[in-house]
């Protein structure tokens, strides 16, 4: 198989055993990040010297007869909204369009000491607002399966980097599905851990009760590595749980008998594609072949959830962005004679239409007068969704359901009707306002499209997850699936 | 609860607090669109949350603190870099008021 | 019609930690422009806050202080507003569930004690300072921003509208500041921004329980701007109600130069701060265990003090009220005491010579050159008859001006009292033999005529004689005729 194709796990494994240098992976991936870039269109920017860089660095230890880590040497991208020192990190804004961080965002750190190369940072919605990545400021990325349709969002060049070959791993973040969805749209893996599992530190700030960064990735096993990388306490996140990860190596088990998985029943409703459902449902229903008992289930608040969300997201998102002003950093308006204009300027042209509507949105919900109304009632009704969760964990291990209603769409299928954009993560929200972590494997295909089962557990219930993923994933061949992308190398 | 519906007078005082200029398509899209949304919220008004606790923070955490010790900072140089405009070694902006 | 004024203040101090209220920072003052910075405090993209622990010691110290409840849970939410000096355009505060609150102070104006309510007491954190170019803020193209200040831990302390005249308010905020001082959470520099005060002032007839329309005042950096401010406010607004007017609620800013307080216009006049709980901090529970032990470690407060001053050395309470007005200024005391037990003695030089010589530098005590041992060690010459009080009082201003020791400026300007009789017999001859008109002056009666001539005794030894011993050898000479 293609290098660019590889797994992380199997690229160590040749790494260890000398039969390939670091080097000629990083060299390998850069090569079809160029290749692919032009058509699929992942990347903000790239960072080759980063990633030969590390790759040498591993080659080195190597060398040296030293033990490397299971990320050493191995070509990673992140969401374009994690800080990286030196290295813009745009959130796919004009209003950071030049922005270059002078911090690092922790789990930059951490991949760092793994010892992984940055190859460069994905294309996004900007600021993570989106499904469809149709809102970043630059240009669409693609889906790999279908140049015609969208990677999904808002870590949609993640996940196109991913399914492409441009990078072996990615991390995404995950506000209301944002690395499910898109995970489920490109045939990858995506996990979204626990909130507090992975600090936040150096994410630009979406929703901060809501956001998460996790994996993104070809297949369970190294999404058990790269959360083995990024989980764990960090004192700069005061979010952060105490919380001490295990190996999650160690969970990598095809055994899941007598896992008790719930099936939502309203995550079968209305809106759902009657080929994704059926997709799904076979999923399912091999997962009780492997010995998993199936039964439904109710959560009889889910369709609270989207109203719910969209209050609380954006009046925190409109706190959150406040600060993109034109006086410190970023984007700022020439000519403006005196600060407030300079402040009005800068934000209307500085942000796309999708970032202003969720300001205004969330601004209103905030504003004198409709607190009670709209924001504490929000959080009200997320008492309840964490409710529904707490009572179907008493009977159940894991909660199972399609990630997204659709395969992906065309563009600009649903650029003109925000409601309707949102109406399609009404699977994935609950998951982030309830704080739980969820997963979305690849799952089979509909109308040649990947679909994706998403595995919801409990509060650091990753190991469950990951555990049933995995026994899913090493029975079914869709994680080996590549799209057929046509281009010259 | 009846909500209220959002005027584009509304529109325009929600854009200066959120320090938004919005042109007059803009401020007659986002009536609209606001409106729809907002429609859409009256969702969860026919749900009875008396007594129900709001949830600001999904993890039961509380008390995270740092000891009261000074570390140093970022040299000035990096911290004015992406300044849009600076003059010995501030930050400058128009005319305030 | 007779009006009372109502006036509540709002006062802000910087507290005295190490680091800044969400970051590492240092919190020193000075400092080149945006030297004390980093990506917490300028609010870069992706940043979070982290609770300093002693910021919550500290306010839990204060409330306890000002007789508080201290809240069982607390948390910390977000004010919304846009303005250059916050690099988030939000600043964390708290706001419905501050850390102490329903407190009083107890306040002492002409004698008479009155208590002030404390609404409450909460932590947030500072803004930057701007800089203008020109002469005023909105006369200045531009303005330039320096965030050192940025995150710097304060409290706000909220009173009730209990306040009746400027006094009590300058009072108030006197006693305020003795408490901060203290309880050593705060420099309380007015001069460096470290307490700042404003004010809300309404009037109405005297008799009425109704509020007036209230203004708010702000830019007061001194206890006389906060009383003139006051005065010409309360003042100001009698003249509009008199002239049948109405008074407009808006914020005023005290022109110190001219005297006077002005409107401050502002774009956005309907403030809408919305308020929300702070996503990125989690929420504060108060162990009862954790606000006794702080409770344990106040240290005595000015009242406590006041009252053992007068209770065990016998102070007159107004000495003792001045005293203890600046823990600097008592702890002096009580280390001078300490050293030279006659407290009255101690506290008539504090009071005295001490203050004036203070007052007249516009100088803090903790800038006195003099030191408790100094003192100490001039009052021991006094009371040896070495010196006497008229050559303590010249050589307190040596101490004060040079710092150095009793003893040295003794020696160096040969300031010894004569005490010698035979020595200072001649000298007493001499001078009788001199005024005989005085002499006679004397012996018919006029006793003033013997402070002439003990003047000029002391005048031929350059204020050296020992005055004692010198009447007695005046009286001897004349008396026993």
């Amino acid at each position: 198989m293609d290098l660019h194709y590889m797994t992380a796990h199997a690229i160590h494994k040749l790494l260890v055993a000398r039969e390939v240098s670091a080097a000629e992976v990083a060299e390998a991936v850069l090569a079809r990040l160029e290749a692919v870039e032009p058509v699929v269109r992942s990347f903000v920017t790239t960072t080759p010297e980063l990633t030969r860089a590390a790759a040498s660095r591993a080659d080195e230890a190597i060398a040296r007869g030293e033990r490397i880590t299971p990320l050493a040497g191995i070509p990673m991208a992140l969401k374009d909204n994690m800080c990286t020192k030196g290295v813009r990190t745009t959130c796919s804004s004009r209003m950071l369009e030049n922005f270059i961080p002078p911090y690092d965002a922790t789990v930059v750190v951490r991949l760092a000491e793994q010892g992984s190369g940055l190859i460069g940072k994905l294309n996004m919605d900007e600021f993570a607002m989106g499904s469809s990545t149709e809102n970043s400021r630059f240009f669409n990325t693609k889906n790999p399966w279908d140049l015609e349709r969208v990677p999904g969002g808002s870590s949609g060049g993640a996940v196109a980097a991913v399914a492409a070959g441009q990078a072996v791993f990615a991390l995404g973040s995950d506000t209301g599905g944002s690395i499910r969805q898109p995970a489920s749209f490109c045939g990858v893996v995506g996990l979204k851990p626990t909130y507090g599992l992975v600090s936040r530190y150096g994410l630009v700030a979406f929703a901060s009760s809501l956001d998460q960064i996790g994996p993104v990735t070809r297949d369970v096993t190294d999404c058990a590595l790269v959360l083995n990388a990024i989980a764990g306490h960090d004192p700069m996140d005061s979010t952060s749980a105490g919380y001490q990860p295990p190996d999650y190596r160690e969970c990598l088990v095809p055994d899941i008998k007598g896992l008790r998985i719930g099936i939502p029943r309203e995550y079968f409703g209305q809106g759902l594609d009657p080929d994704v459902e059926r997709v799904v449902r076979e999923a399912i229903g091999l997962m009780e072949e492997l010995g998993a008992v199936v039964d439904e289930v109710s959560l009889p608040h889910t369709e609270y959830a989207l109203p719910a969300y969209y209050i609380v997201a954006p009046a925190e998102a409109s706190s959150n962005l406040a600060r993109y002003d034109g006086v410190g950093y970023g984007f700022r308006v020439e000519g403006a004679t005196d600060v407030v204009s300079m402040y009005m300027k800068t934000r209307s042209e500085g942000f796309g239409q999708e970032v202003k509507r969720r300001i205004m949105l969330g601004t209103y919900a905030l504003s004198s007068g409709y607190y009670d109304a709209y924001y504490l009632k929000a959080l009200k009704v997320r008492t309840l969704i964490r409710g529904d969760f707490d009572q179907a964990f008493k009977k159940f291990d894991l909660l199972a359901s399609p990630t997204s209603p659709t395969v992906s769409f065309k563009f600009g299928e649903r650029a003109d009707n925000p409601l309707a954009m949102y109406l399609s993560d009404l699977c994935t929200i609950p998951v982030n306002m309830a704080g739980i972590p969820a997963i979305s494997i690849p799952c089979g295909f509909s109308q040649g499209l990947p679909v994706g089962l998403q595995l919801m557990g409990k509060p650091f219930g990753e190991e469950t997850i990951l555990r049933a993923a995995y026994a899913y994933e090493q029975a079914t061949p869709w994680h080996r699936r590549r799209p057929s992308l046509e281009v010259q190398q | 609860m009846a909500l209220v519906t959002i005027s584009k007078a509304d529109v325009e005082h929600v854009a200066l607090l959120a320090r938004l200029e919005l042109t007059e398509e803009e401020k007659e899209r986002y009536t609209q669109q606001l409106n729809n949304i907002l429609g859409y919220m009256e969702k969860m008004n026919a749900l009875d949350t008396a007594g129900v606790e709001p949830t600001a923070h999904v993890l039961p955490m509380q008390n995270v603190f740092r000891e009261d010790a000074a570390r140093p900072g970022l040299p000035r140089e990096l911290a004015l870099h992406n300044a849009p405009q600076a003059q010995d070694g501030m930050y400058k902006v128009p005319r305030i008021v | 019609m007779e009006y009372e004024a109502v006036i509540g203040l709002e006062v802000h101090t910087e507290l005295k930690t190490n680091s800044k209220v969400f970051c590492g920072c240092t919190t020193a003052f000075g400092g080149e422009p945006n030297t004390h910075v980093c990506p917490i405090c300028l609010g870069l993209p992706g940043v979070l806050p982290v609770l300093n622990k002693r910021v919550v010691e500290f306010a839990i110290k204060i409330g306890l202080a000002l007789n508080c409840k201290i809240a069982a849970f607390s948390k910390f939410d977000r004010k919304n507003y846009y303005y250059p000096d916050l690099p988030k355009n939000y600043q964390i505060s708290q706001y419905d569930l501050p850390i102490a609150a329903g407190g009083y102070l107890p306040i002492e104006v002409n004698g008479e004690t009155k208590s002030i309510g404390i609404t409450r007491v909460h932590m947030e954190e500072d803004a930057g300072k701007l800089l203008h170019s020109g002469e005023s803020i909105s006369r200045s193209p531009y303005s330039l921003v320096d965030y050192n200040r940025t995150g710097v831990p304060l409290l706000e302390i909220v009173s009730e509208p209990d306040l009746r005249t400027p006094e009590e308010a300058r009072a108030y905020l006197e006693k305020l500041k003795a408490i901060l001082q203290y309880t050593d959470v705060s420099d309380c520099k007015m001069e460096e921004g470290s307490l700042r005060c404003d004010a809300n002032v309404s009037i109405r007839p005297v008799g009425s329980d109704k509020f007036g329309t209230k203004t708010e005042i702000k830019n007061m950096n001194s206890f006389r701007a906060l009383q003139r401010a006051l005065e010409y406010e309360i003042q100001r607004q009698r003249e509009v109600l008199e002239s049948g007017g109405r008074i407009v609620q808006e914020t005023r800013s005290w022109d110190e130069a001219k005297g006077i307080t002005v409107s401050m216009r502002s774009k956005e006049q309907a403030h809408d701060y919305r308020y929300f709980p702070e996503p990125d901090l989690v929420p504060l529970v108060i162990e009862r265990e954790w606000v006794e032990e702080i409770r344990r470690s106040l240290p005595e407060l000015p009242d406590a003090r006041k009252e053992r001053l007068i209770r065990d050395y016998g102070l007159p309470p107004y000495d003792a009220g001045v005293i203890t007005s600046s823990r600097d200024l008592a702890d002096f005391f009580d280390r001078t005491v300490a050293l030279h037990p006659d407290a009255k003695t101690v506290s008539n030089w504090v009071m005295g010579e001490l203050l004036r010589l203070l007052n007249a530098g516009n100088l803090d005590i903790t800038r006195s050159l003099i030191k408790p041992a100094g003192l100490a060690e001039l009052l021991r010459l006094m009371d040896q008859g070495t010196i006497s009080g008229k050559m303590a009082k010249v050589i307190f201003e040596e101490m004060f001006s040079t710092g150095k020791d009793p003893g040295t400026i003794v020696r160096e300007q040969g300031l010894v009292q004569i005490s010698d009789e035979g020595e200072l017999a001649a000298v007493v001859d001499r001078v009788l033999a001199g005024n005989p008109g005085v002499v006679e002056d004397f012996r018919a009666g006029k006793e003033r005529a013997l402070g002439f001539l003990v003047g000029q005794v002391m005048k031929e030894t350059k204020g050296k004689a020992n005055p004692g011993l010198v009447n007695k050898l005046l009286k001897e000479r004349l008396g026993s005729n």
